[in-house]
């Protein structure tokens, strides 16, 4: 993390940037924040550990639109995100300076939490340069141990890998998380009955408090002014015909985002009330790769998306009544 | 609010038999914004137009539901009628109760409730129609023929003598086509090029028309009176303008073992050639995959015996570029594969033939000088069979599922010209059906069976086996008999199907204009628009719009070109005002609506636009209405909802749907 400050310093003192996008240090220890650093002297407060699961990738939209070059923080995760934006024209490539920086998978706190550790103090073995196994956490009820790859993100378990799509330098070394497939847990909910599957999203989404954060997050989720605010479109006033209804958000923005989502995980990992929003979007990139052949948004700039692509081998529209 | 009028027609008994229109009148004039309802037995009748506007004027009507038949049919009618009475055309709708109510349906009560829903939806749709003003887009003289064939000649000789510059781009070296190929047609048994090299050389002649032989199209902009193509120009290695034709390179060229293809391969040409003697233009081109100079560096002989100096290894391709008021498809067909079809023992025996191939042999120009004789051995043929439908009419996706229609009839053709000019060879046919419909073609039929003692034999074959001696032995099946049959022939000849030129589905993509399953470019309408492709200004002549003979050939091509005068005879161009609009403050910039656009329709640009008092440049999608088709590809992708097709808006269709589901 020193080295990544010193180069920030550096490129802050020769001017190449104008600006460091990383993360700062929140007000507990495992919620590291987005922050921006204008000089030297505030990025004492920079930090870069196991917590910071945050892609900046979208806060690069509006960091675009300012003076002079922002240096950000990508993990190999987010560069997808990245190069998604390039490709939909809503980063400018010029006006970053990328650090690729390395990631040995992020921390889930719920996931800590769920084995019983409460009352946290502190938690060490997170840092990017550690090579511990485990995290040792001081808490009101003593000291507690977790096995690092227990307290990883889902996202994590199902890694796309530990290279940066797009970068200027690299810093830090990544490690290999994958452990899972990425697919299983869709190819549960098919497996399902009609109304199995009703069911289930019918619990998970009737947690939901609409509180939006999983559409702010999501770098997909970019649009100037989203359907659901805007008074053009009748889905921004209507009054609810029951208590499902609202719950249709979550499967608009899924087709919105449908063909564009990288599976980066942030709407997952932002979800206050812990709904597996990624189901959604991965069922869509199943059947991309079922119908169109493997596609990964994200891993280019140039290619074209195959929900936006027209040839003469797609799937034909009788696929849908076929399948059922 | 609008104030709308609902007119329910009968028309006669075609909907008044299946639907209470009186029911459906008392039900339309409760909807919200209408204030006049009324059913009459023609809506489309001058009385039944005259209801209409008498209704706009004295109860000034914003907005008319005509619930009647197809807008496909009457739509303009009504339009047309509601401008005269001093309406935007626009803000008539049409509840189609016919045919996807009336004729559909026979129980009455179920028929009046879903043409009161249909009407209900239009009405919705009405309520929030805006008027739209049509543009104009300009038109250039010019029309491209795509395909040197007797369609893309006849298409380019109509075009000119109206007196339009007509471009002819055909790929291979010369014009002519399939038609060149063929030695006599059908049911005069007159001489192939007897008739076409006319007209080969009329076009050639014709100061109103252009020949790019040896050239491809390969870039298409642009829309209907306004397209920009690029026409590729092969290097022909010969200089036009020096060579006189005289024919001495192609007799000196060392390199001659290169299968004839305007022979369908049954013989060789040299590296330098003209594919026929009638070739026009009269100009070899040399073959540079098969050139030994190309090869080694080494020959130069055709370069050291021109006399005119035409010879030009250095030579590139060139790229013209041409605008054009209108784009005529005429790019033929070629026959099938057969390598699907082993049964008929096509690759294993010479003596297994296609009719095209046939063709070439009873041609005097062709590799037999026009004796019928066995290209394994030389002999004359005794015993000949034709075998019909050869991957027609197919039901397995070996073959083709349509009839290639010219079969029977060049086969009846085929086996009365060789009874005629060598009696002593029997000639048997297995057919499935035969299939005469055309002016004299019956007649024809009928000759070669009753005058010429044609053996037609109902039934399929099962199998052709070459035998040690090297004749064949053909078993098939005889339906009227009931029984099997093995017969031993000498010659048998496929009457193998026809399909679009493989190049129509690149061509096609280019103009964006429609193919169906089969790879025939699609009518705008099957039976009323059957030269004009779906696509605006793209006309269709020949084979590539579906199996046709010559007399139907040139019909059709001359009807293309009439369609082609029509549009070219016009300076401007109304343009349909149902196009796709961008809403700035909304669109994102992120290129999603031009990757869909089939049109190109669609640009970016960027653009200083004020958000809420927020001033920045935004990168902005901009529509060009005059290439916008309006089929909406761009409203649905839009992922922020900028996108919207005017007159068919996303707010439009939804209060459809609402009324339906209400």
């Amino acid at each position: 993390m020193q080295e990544l400050i010193n180069r920030a310093k550096e490129l802050l003192a020769d001017g190449t940037v104008a600006r460091v996008l990383g993360w700062k240090a929140g007000d507990l220890p495992y919620n590291p924040e987005p922050a921006y650093f204008e000089t030297e002297e505030s990025l004492k407060d920079f930090v870069y550990n196991g917590f910071c699961g945050a892609n900046l990738s979208k806060y690069m939209i509006e960091a675009s639109k300012l003076e002079g070059k922002t240096l950000v923080c990508l993990k190999p995760c987010d560069t997808y995100s990245f190069n998604q934006l390039i490709k939909e024209h809503r980063v400018d490539r010029e006006k970053a300076y990328i650090i690729g920086v390395g990631c040995k998978g992020k921390l889930d706190i719920e996931k800590i939490r769920k084995q019983g550790i409460k009352g946290i103090e502190s938690i060490s073995g997170a840092e990017i340069t550690d090579e511990a196994e485990t995290l040792t956490i001081q808490t009101i009820y003593g000291e507690k141990t977790c096995a690092y790859k227990d307290a990883m993100l889902e996202r994590c378990h199902v890694c796309k890998g530990k290279e940066h799509k797009i970068y200027d330098e690299l810093m830090g070394e990544s490690k290999e998380t994958k452990d899972a497939d990425r697919f299983a847990e869709v190819e549960k909910i098919e497996a399902m009955s009609p109304e199995e599957k009703f069911a289930f999203f019918q619990n998970e989404l009737s947690k939901c408090i609409r509180c939006n954060a999983c559409r702010n997050v999501c770098p997909a989720c970019s649009c100037r002014k989203c359907v659901f605010d805007s008074n053009k479109f009748d889905s921004a006033q209507k009054a609810n015909v029951d208590s499902f209804e609202e719950k249709m958000f979550h499967i608009i923005r899924a087709f919105h985002v449908a063909g564009r989502c990288t599976d980066c995980g942030e709407c997952s990992r932002v979800c206050p009330q812990g709904i597996p929003l990624h189901l959604f979007n991965r069922k869509f990139i199943k059947d991309i790769d079922t119908f169109y052949g493997e596609y990964q948004a994200g891993e280019d700039t140039t290619s074209k998306g195959p929900l936006t692509n027209f040839t003469f081998e797609d799937v034909e529209p009788s696929i849908v009544a076929e399948r059922g | 609010m609008q104030r709308i009028g609902v007119f329910v027609c009968h028309c006669g008994s075609n909907i008044a038999a299946t639907v209470d229109v009186k029911k459906v009148v008392e039900l339309a004039a409760k909807e919200p914004g209408v204030v006049h309802a009324e059913d009459y037995q023609y809506m489309c009748s001058e009385a039944g137009q005259a209801k209409i506007q008498e209704a706009i004027r004295e109860k000034n009507l914003t907005g008319v539901v005509v619930c009647s038949c197809s807008p496909r049919m009457h739509e303009a009618t009504f339009r047309k009628a509601a401008e005269r009475a001093g309406l935007n055309p626009y803000m008539v709708e049409i509840a189609n109760i016919r045919e996807h109510c009336s004729w559909i349906h026979k129980d009455m009560e179920e028929a009046t409730k879903k043409a009161v829903i249909l009407a209900r939806a239009a009405i919705a749709k009405v309520n929030l129609n805006a008027p739209l003003q049509p543009g104009e887009s300009r038109v250039t003289k010019r029309a491209l023929i795509i395909g040197g064939g007797i369609a893309g000649i006849q298409t380019a000789l109509d075009i000119a003598d109206a007196g339009y510059e007509v471009d002819i781009v055909e790929k291979t070296p010369s014009i002519g086509g399939r038609m060149s190929q063929l030695d006599k047609t059908f049911p005069t048994l007159d001489c192939s090029a007897c008739i076409l090299t006319p007209k080969m050389v009329e076009a050639a002649a014709h100061e109103k028309i252009n020949i790019y032989t040896y050239s491809e199209v390969e870039h298409v902009s642009g829309f209907v009176g306004d397209f920009t193509v690029d026409i590729r120009k092969k290097a022909r290695s010969v200089n036009m303008d020096k060579c006189t034709g005289c024919g001495v390179c192609q007799e000196k060229c060392p390199s001659k073992k290169i299968p004839n293809e305007f022979n369908r391969g049954l013989n060789n040409r040299t590296a330098i050639y003209t594919p026929f003697a009638q070739a026009i233009p009269n100009v070899p081109v040399i073959d540079r995959e098969n050139c030994i100079k190309f090869k080694t560096g080494k020959c130069g002989v055709c370069s050291k015996v021109c006399q005119a100096g035409a010879i030009d290894y250095d030579q590139q391709d060139e790229i013209v570029t041409q605008k054009y008021g209108a784009i005529v498809v005429a790019t033929g067909f070629d026959t099938i594969k057969l390598d699907k079809y082993d049964e008929y023992a096509y690759s294993q025996s010479k003596d297994v033939i296609t009719s095209l191939e046939l063709e070439r042999i009873m041609n005097a120009a062709g590799p037999t000088k026009g004796h019928l004789e066995r290209l394994s051995d030389g002999k004359a043929p005794k015993e000949l069979v034709f075998i019909q439908c050869v991957g027609s009419r197919c039901s397995d996706d070996r073959g083709k599922p349509y009839c290639s229609k010219i079969c029977c009839m060049y086969t009846a053709k085929h086996a009365m010209l060789i009874r005629d000019k060598y009696p002593d060879t029997n000639v048997t046919v297995f057919y499935i059906d035969v299939r005469t419909p055309g002016k004299n073609f019956d007649e024809f039929y009928r000759r070669a069976v009753e005058q010429y003692g044609v053996n037609y034999i109902k039934g399929q074959v099962g199998k052709v086996i070459p035998q040690p001696d090297g004749s064949l032995l053909v078993q098939g099946s005889d339906l009227i008999d009931n029984k099997q049959i093995l017969k031993k022939a000498d010659m048998v000849v496929l009457a193998t199907a026809i399909e679009p030129n493989p190049d129509v589905r690149k061509i096609a993509t280019m103009l964006t204009a429609s193919i169906d399953t089969n790879n025939f470019l699609t009518e705008a309408h099957a039976k009323l628009r059957p030269v004009e492709s779906p696509t605006a200004g793209i006309f269709l002549s020949g084979v590539c719009q579906g199996p046709k003979d010559i007399p139907e050939t040139v019909a059709q091509a001359g009807a293309a070109a009439v369609k082609a005068i029509g549009l070219l005879a016009k300076d401007k161009l109304t343009t349909n005002p149902c196009t796709a609009k961008s809403d700035e403050l909304l669109c994102n910039g992120c290129s999603t609506c031009a990757n869909v656009c089939p049109y190109g329709a669609i640009s970016y640009e960027d653009k200083e636009v004020n958000d809420h008092g927020i001033r920045e440049t935004r990168r902005v999608a901009v529509v060009n209405t005059a290439l916008c088709q309006g089929c909406g590809a761009c409203t649905v992708a839009c992922p922020s909802g900028a996108m919207d097709l005017q007159g068919f808006s996303n707010r439009q269709i939804i209060a459809e749907v609402d009324a339906i589901c209400r």
